[in-house]
């Protein structure tokens, strides 16, 4: 049998294990704090450097000239934003959408995980690859810069983001919603789109919602792909300004009215963008608690 | 002395409470069985008497758990120093799987302090030993622990808790995801490990109960029906229900 | 029928990354054909006809070297905060959580504008003179901190880049970390364990490889970004020891040069060879990645032999 030694008096754990756990527990609080600080940070600075830019010229004006860049404003790049991201927006919902239907609802062996895969490995790219991409394929071609190619470009990031999000908001669709469905003699394209989809509809809303918010933000496809213009542009085959462009612009030039241009251009963004996101999670929590 | 006693102790889970002002003493050198049905806060109470309780997410105990007279919810008492006093044993095995058996046997002890090799080997024999387990491992101690049987991995998480010398032994039905051979094998150990430790069990194995026990405690519902010697539980109880429930009348 | 097209869609897909990568190796293959490893291993850039020479090493170099800081600097915070969302219970959790996933969406040139007027001037007049001052005295290695501490930097761009990949690196972490299962930590606990030596015993073994797989995904991230980058870091094709000064990286680069290169063939080519070797690090980085995180969750299933359910009424919040 074990003998019992003398063992420490209840209340007395050896100082060097309880201040390592003590220095521990402070390290992963030191951790929580640093990530905050930049969070903090940026939110802070954008929204106080970038609320003296909102004015009406703001957003109705074109770049002023050199002589008085302060009575200027960015109205040329939320038009291009616009033109951008809805053609994007068009592109990628069918395609992500169909691919996400496949996936989930007749996708069977090697041929969906290899799309599954791909779809994964399509995220990993990096965005800049996907404008070089788009840049020689149909920048080089067309001989010009366009909204049209940008929208292409956003269009590789946007389709397996909406089509990886999309197939797992399809799955959670209850099989015995189908099953009924079919059951009723329902062939079973119409039981997708007239049963399953609707029933993800919420679900499939916030993975499209996240997809804009991604496409809004991204700057390196559409530099390689849009370029950038300081006029208001509504031809698809020209090159053509965006919000982020301008701040990106903008921000590298030694005019101080500029750079609060830039600074109003990142607050909307930034709101934009996290609008977005924050109204996605709202949809998709909505939806969780409908189907379960 | 190593006398645990549990006095007017609830718990709760988030807003459920599960158990409601428990008492209960666990005397030294003898078997402490705690019985009922599933969900009667059996685990719970268990897990309350070395703080393991807290550890669940929303957990909240109020009341008191005195080791020989001294209550282990005093705010001036670590619950890593109750632990290691008072020692537990889960119904799940739950071996390291990353570790050998060796380091296994002495995964508890060395956080308590710097021992020599020749010392971890000592006292890994010891309470591999005193599990029971020494025969079959000796010569593959450094196997890793996640490969023995399931009766040989709870032995070694018995060792496990042995190794760190605690005084109070809780095993949470230890027994009920193995086979018989190895449940006798437990239940064998139990009787030896009663000589040197107060141990408490959580069975919902009436004939476990009655074979290794001196002492017996009914639950239903988080509360306590009836609590005295197991001799007497099993065969005249002053509780209707607790008759009901060994004669298989209930739950 | 709509079962073709669908197909056809999904079948759409795994032509575009065909042709992505098709039409990147092939206007890149002139620059490989003419260079050869020369490419890899040169330091010029001109596209100047007739004098042409395009050597990608200083922008490897600079790719590197702000990927590397980023990691230095991202996994041990993130590892800390996802261990701590791992352990904290109640109010502070939620918010805590979903304040790290705003990081996450917050556009890359947001980053590049606070970087540019608010972090370098800080890093600039605070925090680098007083590394060389003190880390870079230390012999050998104190040659990273010592330079001119004003003007873009690869230091500064490492920690912005550091602050773009906590989020991505925190879930992938926290995911890992999350598998680990709970009986592991009681054992360790029951044994009289500390938190934290609960957490060296029962959680870091298993999730060790994990963790690394969400390092490659983080550094994964980081080679790629570009335009938070291009804002700090100068643009400047240099190889040196100071962190201090500029540099380039090959995303960075690329967006400073396409627009001449557009129009004159060899220097685009050049061009999408950069583009082929930060696509191909980036692919096997998160193919790595994935394979890593798989092997934690399979370690810990695979081992441990499943049996009766724990007693433990599962709390939902």
């Amino acid at each position: 049998m074990i003998a019992t030694v003398e063992i420490a008096p209840m209340g007395r754990l050896r100082a060097g294990r309880r201040w390592k756990d003590r220095a521990f527990t402070a390290f992963l609080w030191a951790c929580a704090f640093l990530a905050m600080v930049p969070l903090v940070l940026i939110s802070v600075y954008v929204v106080s450097r970038g609320w003296h830019a909102l004015s009406v010229n703001f957003f109705t004006k074109e770049p002023a000239g050199p002589l008085d860049p302060s009575a200027g404003g960015i109205a040329q790049s939320f038009v291009g934003t616009g033109l951008i991201v809805g053609m994007a927006t068009l592109f990628s919902v069918p395609l992500g959408i169909l691919t996400a239907i496949y996936l989930a609802e007749y996708g069977r062996g090697r041929f969906a995980g290899a799309v599954r895969l791909i779809a994964e490995v399509l995220l990993s790219t990096p965005s800049i690859v996907a404008g070089v991409f788009i840049w020689s394929l149909v920048v080089v071609a067309m001989g010009t810069f366009s909204a049209l190619a940008a929208a292409l470009a956003l269009t590789v990031l946007m389709w397996p983001v909406i089509a990886r999000a999309a197939e797992e908001i399809l799955r959670l669709v209850p099989q015995e919603l189908r099953e009924g469905a079919l059951a009723l003699g329902v062939p079973r394209w119409r039981v997708i789109l007239r049963v399953v989809v609707p029933t993800a509809g919420a679900g499939i809303l916030t993975a499209i919602m996240l997809a804009v918010a991604r496409g809004l933000g991204e700057t390196a496809p559409i530099l390689l792909t849009a370029l950038g213009n300081d006029f208001i542009n509504t031809n698809p085959l020209q090159p053509t300004d965006a919000v982020p462009l301008r701040v990106f612009a903008d921000a590298r030039t030694p005019v101080a009215a500029l750079h609060e241009l830039a600074w109003g251009g990142a607050l909307m963004l930034l709101v934009a963008v996290l609008g977005l996101s924050i109204a996605a999670r709202a949809v998709s929590s909505r939806q969780q608690k409908r189907m379960t | 002395m190593r006398r645990v006693e549990v006095a007017d102790l609830s718990a709760w889970y988030g807003p459920k409470k599960v158990l409601h002002e428990v008492n209960v003493v666990a005397e030294p050198r003898k078997v402490t069985a705690i019985i009922g049905p599933s969900g009667c806060g059996k685990s719970t109470l268990i897990r309350c008497m070395n703080r393991m309780h807290e550890e669940v997410r929303g957990a909240r105990v109020r009341g008191k758990v005195l080791f020989d007279g001294m209550d282990i919810y005093s705010p001036d008492v670590d619950p890593v120093d109750v632990r290691r006093r008072i020692g537990m044993v889960f119904q799940r095995a739950n071996p390291f799987p990353t570790m050998s058996v060796f380091e296994n046997a002495v995964a508890g002890m060395q956080l308590g302090g710097r021992f020599s090799r020749s010392e971890l080997k000592v006292r890994a024999e010891g309470a591999l030993r005193a599990a029971g387990l020494w025969e079959e491992v000796k010569d593959g101690l450094d196997e890793p622990g996640a490969r023995l049987s399931g009766g040989q991995q709870q032995r070694l998480c018995i060792a496990r808790a042995l190794a760190v010398e605690p005084e109070v032994l809780l095993m949470d039905e230890p027994a009920s995801a193995l086979d018989p051979a190895s449940t006798l094998r437990i239940e064998e150990l139990i009787e030896e490990l009663k000589r040197s430790f107060t141990v408490v069990i959580v069975t919902h194995n009436m004939q476990q109960a009655a074979r290794i026990s001196d002492w017996t405690l009914f639950m239903l519902y988080g509360e306590v029906v009836e609590f005295g010697p197991t001799s007497k539980m099993f065969t005249r109880p002053d509780e209707k229900r607790t008759e009901d429930y060994i004669t298989g009348r209930f739950g | 029928m709509f079962a073709g097209w669908t197909g056809a869609v999904a079948l759409g897909l795994v032509g575009l990354l065909a042709l992505l990568l098709a039409e990147l190796i092939v206007g890149g293959w002139r620059t490989f054909d003419r260079f050869g490893l020369g490419f890899f291993l040169g330091r010029a850039w001109n596209p100047v006809r007739g004098r042409e020479a395009f050597g990608a090493l200083p922008f490897i170099f600079g790719t590197l070297v702000t990927s590397a800081v980023a990691v230095a600097l991202a996994v041990p915070v993130a590892v800390g905060l996802a261990l701590l969302l791992n352990e904290v219970r109640g109010f502070v959790r939620a918010p805590l959580a979903s304040f790290v996933d705003v990081l996450a969406a917050i556009p890359s040139v947001v980053y590049g504008l606070w970087g540019l007027f608010v972090l370098k001037p800080f890093l600039d007049r605070h925090i680098e003179p007083f590394m060389t001052s003190t880390i870079g005295t230390v012999p050998v290695a104190g040659a990273l901190f010592r330079g001119n501490p004003n003007g873009p930097d690869l230091f500064t761009a490492g920690v912005i880049l550091a602050i773009m990949i906590l989020p991505i690196v925190t879930a992938v972490t926290r995911e890992v970390v999350a598998v680990v299962p709970r009986e592991l930590r009681e054992g360790a606990l029951a044994l009289g364990a500390t938190r934290y030596e609960s957490i060296r015993m029962a959680v870091l073994p298993y999730a060790r490889s994990g963790i690394v797989g969400a390092t490659m995904l983080g550094l994964g991230r980081a080679l790629g970004e570009t335009i938070a980058v291009s804002m700090i870091v100068g643009n400047v094709p240099r190889i040196g020891a100071s962190l201090f000064e500029p540099g380039a990286t090959i995303p960075s680069w690329i967006a400073s040069s396409f627009r001449e290169a557009t129009s004159v063939g060899l220097h685009r080519s050049a061009l999408m060879a950069l583009a082929v070797v930060l696509v191909i690090v980036a692919f096997v980085l998160a193919a790595l990645s994935r394979l890593l995180v798989r092997r934690t969750a399979s370690l810990v299933s695979g081992e441990t032999p499943g049996a009766a359910e724990t007693e433990i009424p599962k709390v939902t919040r």
